[in-house]
């Protein structure tokens, strides 16, 4: 039983999986990581520390605007709402001079 | 009142050098004529353009930072769409605040991790040689993994 516990223990541990985000769909494996684990999204500017995004380095931006070229949502790329903001506002500065496009073809 | 603005113009590709000398002139002139002063200014060559504008396919970009009031980029702005031809695209950012935020941050940062360490009983900047490798020489080719991640 305490070797159990140190993952969350079974069905009594609801408050750890609300904050894993994705966990908590899972209930019936809870315990043991399954070769599908989601692993929990965190914003690249937060980890990275990057403060100033920036609409002249397209380098930056690229990632977020996949082959669409439409800005990646935040629910797939785990931005945070402030950076998500920052990198708004960036990507479109970007896009009027030319740095990234508006849409593919 | 004095801010802080960041100009970027592509000029049309056709454009001689002389070109465009003459137009960072002009925008000299104009930026002293009404009491600004250029603080840098950066050529970021020829480059491809991410869709075409007009008929061209690249653009020769130039960056201008520049401290003056918000008359002075008003009468830029309306200098840089009247040569359309020459100047394709351009834009003005104000960065003053933005600027001020992202360095107060950082500040911050490095204050609460000196506190940190020194309450961890180290000295308060990193040691060379100490912990894991310096994290920006390999931030490319995290962000290359973290794009196909995303995917």
């Amino acid at each position: 039983m305490n070797g159990r516990k140190t993952f969350g223990g079974g069905g009594g541990g609801g408050g750890r999986g609300r904050a894993a985000g994705a966990a908590g769909q899972q209930g019936k494996d809870g315990q043991q990581r399954r070769p599908m684990f989601r692993r929990r999204k965190v914003c690249k500017f937060c980890s990275d520390k990057i403060d100033d995004i920036n609409y002249k380095d397209a380098k930056l931006l690229m990632p977020f605007v996949p082959e669409r070229a439409k800005i990646l949502p935040r629910r797939i790329s785990g931005t945070c709402a402030l950076h998500q903001r920052k990198l708004r506002t960036a990507i479109m500065r970007a896009r009027q001079l030319a740095l990234i496009p508006y849409t593919s073809e | 009142m004095e801010r802080r603005y960041e100009l970027v113009y592509v000029v049309s590709p056709d454009a001689s050098d002389e070109q465009v000398a003459e137009l960072h002139t002009q925008v000299e002139g104009i930026i002293q004529r009404l009491g600004g002063r250029l603080e840098k200014t950066e050529s970021w060559g020829r480059r491809k353009l991410a869709y075409e504008i007009g008929r061209h396919k690249e653009g020769i970009y130039v960056l201008d930072v520049i401290i003056g009031s918000g008359e002075l980029m008003k009468e830029i702005d309306r200098r840089l769409k009247v040569i359309a031809e020459l100047v394709i695209r351009h834009l003005v950012v104000r960065v003053d605040e933005e600027q001020a935020v992202v360095e107060r941050t950082k500040s911050r940062r490095t204050a609460s991790t000196r506190r940190r360490r020194v309450a961890r009983g180290l000295p308060p900047d990193r040691q060379p040689g100490e912990g894991q490798r310096e994290a920006d020489d390999d931030r490319d080719d995290r962000f290359d993994m973290g794009g196909e991640e995303m995917r």
